[in-house]
């Protein structure tokens, strides 16, 4: 075939675009395809496509679709800290001359891609798994307000995860770090696909992440149950509410600045290059816009959960409820005041500089606030050491930590002496493990039995406990230290044999919580074995106080056969108290939505035209564009979108539950 | 429609939770102001009526602002009641989000801009 033919049909893919002179992607290339393979046979053998189709892929039910983000968030955990290794191994390697066993193009794409997955694919779905599993519930509502839209979002979602992957084995991914800086992002620098890969699949991604925010919004302001004003929300209802508007509102931003930046590498556009008029800085100011509140997006659904949990394992109200609302507001707010912290060394001078730095240190003061809320809500309390409270405290003390880099990272000048070295690492590890993936970890931990009807089994848990925190501070102590000692970020070899000492502390922490990610996964499975002996069959196994446990383990599709009247903030507790009496009689049909794949569809169409935008394989970009907008109105022809669960079901799920309950007691 | 207890609607073909509907004269009126709002900068700029391009700029500007507000009124039909003020309020937070995004971005930038570019790159920053 004539190249001109070729270029048409493939665009700039072809065989060398395979990276088969990187033993260490083949490998995993080789590794991946059989696991795959297993998997998919597995799939085939046991004839689970269509029962996956049907009652997963396709579903619009919000308790399905937060389960599969847990999943997503989880599977990519796996891939971003895979990344992590193979950077504390190549650190720890790289001395008296060693060149390590990473070359400079893969470790470059390595630590972009670890970023990158981690925030965007691991703590942004796990997240949002949990939001959308557990909101609903709390606000004694059958679903989100768009169910469609829900399975849409989620498979955006993955959408853009398939690309990030795909750009292991096909091409490759940025080499530019995570935020994707220009210059050297333009087309100049970064005239291959990775830059490519990045973009669009934070584009198709970030449509996800923008509908579920606008989704989960319209939910809580629009579907509480009746008695439940705005300061009788369950605190984790109400972080999730600041964390949406923040997305709702940040999220457009990135979508911008990105797209101006592909305008600078499609079409030739100057608005970020050094060249006529074009300035890198804008796009610095800007993804910064979008990125600082990023970082409150993942955190304040965290704090939501050490709320709730908080209180719930010490047997208290929790202190300070409105003190509490209030925190988060303000955070809220103020986290849109801070983004130059990220840039101070730019060069904006005093008077920006200390503007910003100030407001940096005014955040610390609701975030303290909350932290004084948590003790004071455990100060006599009947407190209990489930896994839970255990990943409580150890946020407690780990995100103390954090936060105080923090506000001496907020210091003008010592962020001067501090910026871009090992210490800035160490601090947002510090307030991201510490903060959001403890917090996923206790959600999950708390949560788990709801969701599938048996607790998560303790001796597994507590070895994943003990060797995440163990592992987190082996691993990102050493780094406050080398980025004191000058130690600068993304650095692939070093000539200071003195330093290695702390590279293989930090190495061993590595592993340390690489064992606390397996023995999680083993506490799954122990946990699926043993599911008779840890079975939850009052639907409240941990004497909780908010709606959701006022319904089955896991919940019915209706979730409340009649939705539940409020008058108190831990409306469950205030049920309890009152000697609440489930009702056995006066059962209706149940109005719901019904499951579609025009979501999985569209997402389907939406990755495959990123594909053709990377690799500039025109044919199917368009293609692919206009099928999703003739899927896309020809889903509004759909009349099959609601249907009534029978009276008859409901009686026949609410009289197990009775026998159930019966059986417990 | 916080007391709906179909909570999950998948249709949401009933419009009774305080949604303002406009009139035909209501509608019309907007029309004609936008119309206008338009045609007045364009003239300013075609007849090149004002002395300065920097003052039609931010006259310019100045319509853009109000031809928002005529948006929202007359088509977004915004008042301070409908949806239970969530509307307002959302309006409020956009307005504050806005305003902190573009002003900030302007200091900062202008501050870069003095202290980093090379003076001969500063006409093409304009």
């Amino acid at each position: 075939m004539s190249p001109d033919l070729l270029k048409l049909i493939f665009g700039r893919l072809g065989f060398e675009s395979l990276p088969l002179h990187e033993p260490i992607v083949v490998g995993t290339f080789v590794a991946v395809a059989l696991g795959g393979a297993v998997l998919l046979g597995g799939l085939t053998y046991f004839r689970l496509w269509g029962y996956l189709w049907r009652e997963w892929f396709t579903t619009v039910d919000h308790k399905r679709i937060g389960i599969m983000y847990m999943i997503l968030g989880i599977v990519m955990l796996l891939r971003g800290f895979a990344d992590a290794l193979m950077m504390r191994g190549q650190q720890m390697l790289a001395f008296g001359g060693s060149e390590g066993y990473l070359n400079a193009h893969h470790y470059d794409q390595v630590f972009t891609a670890h970023g990158v997955i981690m925030i965007f694919f691991v703590a942004m779905p796990l997240v949002t798994g949990l939001m959308n599993y557990v909101v609903p519930l709390q606000i004694g509502a059958r679903d989100v307000s768009f169910p469609f839209l829900n399975n849409f979002s989620f498979w955006m979602t993955v959408g853009g995860a398939v690309l990030v992957m795909a750009s292991l084995f096909i091409g490759e991914f940025a080499r530019t770090g995570w935020l994707a800086y220009p210059p050297l992002s333009n087309i100049g620098y970064s005239p291959d696909v990775g830059v490519d890969y990045y973009i669009w699949a934070l584009q198709v991604a970030g449509v996800g992440t923008t509908l579920s925010g606008i989704n989960l919004i319209c939910t809580i302001v629009k579907l509480r149950c009746p008695g439940m004003t705005m300061m009788k929300m369950p605190v984790f209802t109400w972080t999730s509410l600041c964390t949406n508007v923040l997305i709702v509102a940040s999220f457009p931003v990135l979508t911008v600045v990105l797209a101006l930046l592909s305008l600078d590498r499609y079409v030739g556009t100057n608005f970020f290059t050094n060249d006529f008029g074009g300035s890198p800085m804008m796009y610095v100011n800007l993804i910064w816009i979008w990125g600082h509140p990023e970082v409150y997006i993942l955190v304040l659904p965290a704090f939501g959960i050490f709320s709730e949990v908080t209180s719930t394992f010490s047997g208290k109200r929790l202190f300070g409820y409105t003190s509490m609302v209030y925190a988060t507001v303000v955070i809220t707010i103020l986290s849109y005041l801070v983004w130059l912290h990220h840039f101070f060394t730019m060069g904006s001078g005093a008077s920006v500089n200390s503007f910003f730095g100030i407001t940096t240190m005014i955040i610390s003061i609701p975030t303290g606030a909350k932290m004084f809320n948590w003790l004071f809500t455990m100060y006599r309390g009947r407190i209990r050491y489930e896994l839970p409270m255990m990943w409580t405290i150890a946020f407690m003390l780990t995100f103390v930590i954090g936060g105080m880099t923090g506000v001496l990272l907020a210091v003008p000048p010592a962020d001067f002496v501090l910026h871009n070295s090992l210490f800035l690492i160490a601090h947002f590890h510090n307030v991201i493990i510490g903060g959001v993936v403890f917090g996923a970890f206790a959600g999950i931990n708390y949560w788990f039995p709801k969701a599938f009807g048996f607790k998560l089994d303790p001796f597994w848990g507590k070895m994943s406990f003990w060797f995440w925190v163990t592992g987190f501070y082996l691993a990102f102590m050493p780094l406050y230290v080398l980025g004191l000692m000058g130690v600068t970020r993304r650095l692939r070899v070093f000539d200071d044999p003195s330093l290695q000492i702390w590279f293989v502390i930090a190495a061993i922490g590595a592993v340390f919580v690489f064992i606390g990610i397996l023995s999680m996964l083993m506490q799954f499975a122990v946990s699926f074995l043993k599911r008779e002996q840890l079975k939850d069959v009052t639907g409240d196994p941990w004497d909780a106080r908010t709606l959701e446990w006022a319904t089955s383990s896991p919940p019915p599709d209706y979730n409340f056969a009649f939705t539940p009247v409020v008058h108190d903030n831990d409306a469950w507790w205030d049920m309890k108290r009152r000697g609440y009496q489930r009702p056995l009689t006066g059962f209706r049909p149940i109005h719901m939505p019904s499951s579609t794949g025009t979501g999985i569809i569209l997402a389907g169409l939406a990755t495959a035209m990123g594909f053709g935008l990377i690799w500039y394989i025109w044919w199917l970009a368009a293609l692919s564009f206009i099928a999703m907008l003739a899927v896309g109105i020809g889903h509004t022809f759909n009349y099959h979108r609601d249907f009534d669960i029978p009276a008859e079901d409901v009686i026949r799920t609410e009289d197990a539950r009775t026998k159930l309950l019966a059986g417990a007691k | 429609m916080s007391t709906n207890t179909h909570a999950a609607r998948a249709d949401d073909h009933h419009h009774d939770g305080g949604h303002a509907h406009g009139t035909f004269s209501s509608y019309m009126f907007g029309f004609v102001l936008s119309v206008v709002l338009t045609a007045i900068p364009f003239w300013l700029v075609m007849s090149g009526t004002l002395p300065s391009k920097q003052v039609t700029a931010l006259v310019i500007m100045a319509f853009a602002v109000v031809q928002i507000v005529v948006h929202m009124i007359y088509f977004l039909h915004m008042n301070t009641t409908s949806e239970n003020g969530w509307s307002m309020m959302a309006l409020i937070f956009t307005i504050v989000m806005v305003v902190i995004a573009l002003s900030g971005s302007l200091w900062v930038m202008s501050h870069l801009n003095s202290n980093m570019m090379p003076i001969h790159q500063m006409s093409g920053m304009k």
